[in-house]
């Protein structure tokens, strides 16, 4: 039951990400052209993703000790803005500004072999661990 | 230019929304992809397996929705510059403020927590303010 949730659930994440056509990078970038041929769509799955998760967390889940199949529910009770949290968004944001791919969609892109995707996958995985590097030496 | 799409995009929101609420409610674990990424390279190897399945399911997910005719996008306009620096940039930073679209954007706005709402303002302002510089003012160097 665990793993299956585990499967179900990426499943689901992958199947909205590609009906609300966020896995298409132009899709994404038009969004975020605020000046161009503004492309809204974004905001409406967001707040469709967030209708849903927030209900389901403040009226369900706040109410639990743990969750259904035992385990602890592991949110991060810190809620100090620190340097790294801004700083990590600015980066994003370029990034994701440039491409117009964050991790959720680039992963579901998988599938479809396209070179490029395989690269940005691969250089998203070699920037994560740079920044873990920094990390350990207290760099940032 | 691609056609404003406020119910597919409404519906397919609410199903990632159902995907975050049963993965925290069942197993209490954040639905954040950069997230899910970044432990699976993780020492600690009794968290990795819910982690591949849902790697694996995210990439099985676009499959599912093909055949029943909706798309991923065949090709990929971006340079390889683009591709390149985008790439690092998005893993660095990620990995670097905690979460991205998913983990800050819609699990941590859900549970109203202060720093993924100002993460998630910043990320989205600045990714406006980069597109405004690559679209309009650098045209097309990258």
């Amino acid at each position: 039951m665990k793993s299956f949730i585990a499967l179900i659930s990426g499943l689901l994440f992958g199947f909205g990400l590609t009906v609300s056509q966020m896995v298409d990078p132009n899709k994404v970038l038009n969004f975020l052209d605020i000046f161009g041929q503004w492309d809204a769509s974004l905001i409406f799955v967001m707040v469709g993703a967030l209708i849903v998760f927030a209900t389901v967390y403040q009226f369900v889940i706040t109410k639990r000790e743990q969750a259904l199949l035992g385990e602890t529910i592991s949110t991060l009770k810190n809620s100090k803005i620190d340097k790294r949290l801004i700083l990590g968004a600015v980066f994003f944001g370029v990034g994701w500004g440039i491409t117009g791919i964050c991790p959720g969609p680039a992963i579901a892109n998988l599938s479809g072999v396209e070179p490029k995707i395989l690269a940005f996958v691969s250089l998203m995985v070699v920037g994560m661990q740079i920044s873990e590097w920094c990390k350990r030496r207290f760099l940032i | 230019m691609t056609e404003f799409s406020p119910l597919s995009g409404l519906l397919g929101g609410a199903i990632i929304g159902f995907s975050a609420a049963i993965l925290m409610l069942f197993r209490g674990r954040t639905a954040g992809i950069s997230g899910i990424v970044n432990g699976l390279m993780s020492k600690n190897t009794s968290d990795i397996s819910w982690r591949a399945l849902f790697i694996i399911g995210l990439i099985l997910g676009p499959l599912v929705a093909t055949l029943i005719d909706f798309e991923l996008p065949s090709r990929i306009d971006l340079s390889w510059q683009s591709v390149t620096i985008g790439g690092l940039l998005v893993g660095f930073g990620t990995n670097l403020g905690n979460g991205c679209t998913s983990g800050h954007g819609i699990c941590g706005i859900g549970r109203f927590s202060s720093r993924s709402i100002l993460a998630t303002i910043i990320f989205m302002l600045v990714a406006v303010i980069t597109v405004y510089f690559c679209q309009h003012l650098l045209g097309d160097i990258l």
